[in-house]
């Protein structure tokens, strides 16, 4: 009898591992934020905090949230409120857990937006509605005519006005979003399954080389050393480089880059950290899905779609802080695929797989609150889910409504996705290194790892990270309290587009004061049933 | 694309491509490691009902 092929399946299974703590990662702040981002800043600039961001706040505080989220499983806890009141049992600890609430909860209202527009775009190069649109935007000469891609982006999300979505009768944007919606919810109510991982495993790799042919393709545009300058080159059109690095802002977007990527300071790590068993590995886990979304971020995204847009929109276009970072790409990589062979497919290909890498990671954004609801209030999964899935339909039909230059997305996607992960990030390197202490917290991290952290990391993160986040935080309240334009606390008073906003989001974090307020009388009433 | 241009871009590049290998080659030649690395995708949070 023949003997199975133990080194093939021992090979697959190294691999699978391999693309699935990667696809976890990978998704849209790859390929569309962290390029709206840069292009922002001006590329060059922005690399700098973003790397220094990456080593001494984003990997060393991925391991130590993996670490305290096993640490809180263990002792019976799977939501970040309650993670938090086991490692320090303190009153205020819960509460301030609500970070880890709002922060996946709401990201998510904007995420499945953007998702849905992913899945539109797959869908318009497979019936032929961009390949239309190319012929009408080709220019005599060769080239494109931008706005013609701009102007479909801008009717399509509905940026020119207010309730233009819901005004014009048309039918496709809400159609998409609903199956978005629907999608992510009925993987949430069956819960992720080996199914879904198997999936997955083949969209990673196809993702993946989907982009590398299309970075070939913009390796290959004329001009394309004029572009990567833009991206890479140390030095900005209007300040000097020493200036340009003197930016907080900057140093606060590409910080916050950082962790929405990693999706460090989400609540999400934290919460499945604490599903893991006690001798199950973290370190390697996590250097490797950090290792492998930063390839797919530096070396994929920034390299496909900055370029292009410095070379198809031109800088003042791409440099021009329009609407939301996420706007970029869908502006950009419709005329690459238009100038590339094969390009109807290779678009579809790109866009699709784009919205699978997007929906497995916002089925984990809603895991945190749905931990909660379990253990806090003793609901089912169902149940919920049927909860959340009302409170960010409220969310997304705000974003959908209000979405005139994507303003509102912008104020949800700087206050939660930039702003309070931040302040989750700090809290929690403050936890932590304080808290915890770097020897326990150390421990926990070596416990079942396969790769030796640097005993630095714990240093890192008790002195440096907790400092270097709090004169980051600092410097960009001193600039926004001396300069008006681009205040973010000004213009809450100025558009009401962005008041609205603010204030949803304050409902949404009273909301689950309100449920962190009931599950903590709950935990207490359970400890005391026990004593 | 001036010198610290290419400089900065292949420091970059390099940079997250050597990592990356350098952790795809220690998942493939660590024993066990497999059976002990998890990601969201695949951790089960045992919560069907």
């Amino acid at each position: 009898m023949a003997q199975p092929n133990t080194q093939k399946e021992s090979w697959g299974t190294q691999i699978g591992v391999i693309l699935a703590v990667t696809g976890s990662a990978v998704g849209l702040g790859n390929f569309l934020r962290f390029p709206g981002l840069a292009a922002q800043y001006e590329g060059g600039a922005f690399m700098i905090p973003y790397f220094v961001a990456l080593l001494v706040l984003g990997v060393p505080l991925a391991w130590a949230e993996w670490a305290m989220g096993r640490l809180g499983g263990s002792r019976g806890f799977n939501s970040t409120p309650g993670i938090y009141r086991a490692i320090w049992p303190n009153r205020a600890s819960p509460y301030i857990g609500v970070l880890g609430m709002i922060v996946p909860v709401v990201i998510y209202m904007y995420y499945v937006l953007i998702e849905s527009w992913c899945l539109a775009y797959a869908y318009y190069f497979l019936d032929g509605s961009m390949a239309e649109l190319g012929k009408k935007a080709a220019l005599p000469g060769g080239g494109f005519n931008k706005q013609i891609y701009i102007d479909f982006f801008n009717s399509f999300t509905g940026s020119l006005e207010n309730g233009a979505l819901t005004a014009a009768g048309g039918w496709a944007p809400l159609a998409f979003l609903a199956v978005c919606f629907a999608i992510n919810f009925w993987l949430i109510y069956r819960g992720l399954s080996k199914g879904i991982e198997k999936f997955c495993l083949w969209a990673m790799p196809a993702l993946i080389v989907c982009a590398a042919l299309v970075l070939v393709r913009v390796l290959t545009l004329p001009n394309v050393t004029e572009g990567l300058g833009f991206m890479w080159n140390p030095r900005t059109e209007n300040v000097g480089f020493v200036q340009s690095l003197m930016n907080p802002e900057m140093w606060l977007a590409a910080t916050g880059q950082i962790f929405f990527s990693l999706s460090v300071g989400f609540g999400i790590i934290i919460t499945y950290a604490s599903y893991l068993k006690k001798d199950d590995d973290i370190a390697l886990s996590s250097l490797t899905s950090c290792a492998g979304n930063e390839f797919c971020e530096v070396a994929l995204g920034g390299m496909i779609t900055i370029p292009a847009a410095f070379l198809f929109l031109g800088a003042a276009q791409v440099t021009a802080a329009s609407g939301s970072a996420f706007n970029l790409g869908f502006n950009t990589l419709p005329m690459v695929f238009e100038s590339m062979p094969l390009g109807r497919a290779a678009g579809f290909l790109f866009f699709f797989l784009l919205f699978l890498a997007a929906v497995t990671s916002s089925i984990s954004m809603l895991q945190p609150a749905i931990a909660l609801l379990e253990e806090g209030l003793g609901l089912n999964r169902r149940s919920s889910a049927t909860l959340l899935g009302f409170v960010t339909l409220m969310g997304t039909g705000f974003l959908f409504y209000f979405s005139k230059n994507s303003v509102a997305l912008d104020t949800f996607d700087f206050w939660i996705g930039t702003f309070c992960i931040y302040l989750l990030a700090l809290f929690q390197t403050l936890l932590f290194g304080w808290v915890l202490g770097i020897d326990r917290g150390m421990a926990e991290i070596d416990r079942g790892a396969k790769v030796r952290v640097p005993r630095v990391v714990g240093y890192l993160l008790k002195y440096v990270s907790p400092a270097y986040l709090s004169i980051i935080f600092l410097s960009w309240f001193y600039k926004q309290a001396t300069v008006q334009e681009g205040n973010r606390f000004v213009a809450i008073f100025k558009d009401p587009t962005v008041a609205m906003a603010v204030v949803f989001i304050a409902l949404v974090a009273g909301l689950f004061l309100l449920l962190i307020g009931q599950s903590v009388r709950r935990w207490n009433q359970h400890r005391e049933a026990q004593t | 694309m001036t010198l610290g241009g290419w400089v900065v871009m292949l420091l970059s590049v390099g940079g997250v491509t050597a990592w990356f290998s350098w952790c795809v080659y220690q998942v493939l030649h660590e024993p066990g490691a497999t059976r002990k690395m998890h990601s969201q995708i695949d951790i089960d949070t045992r919560d069907r009902g």
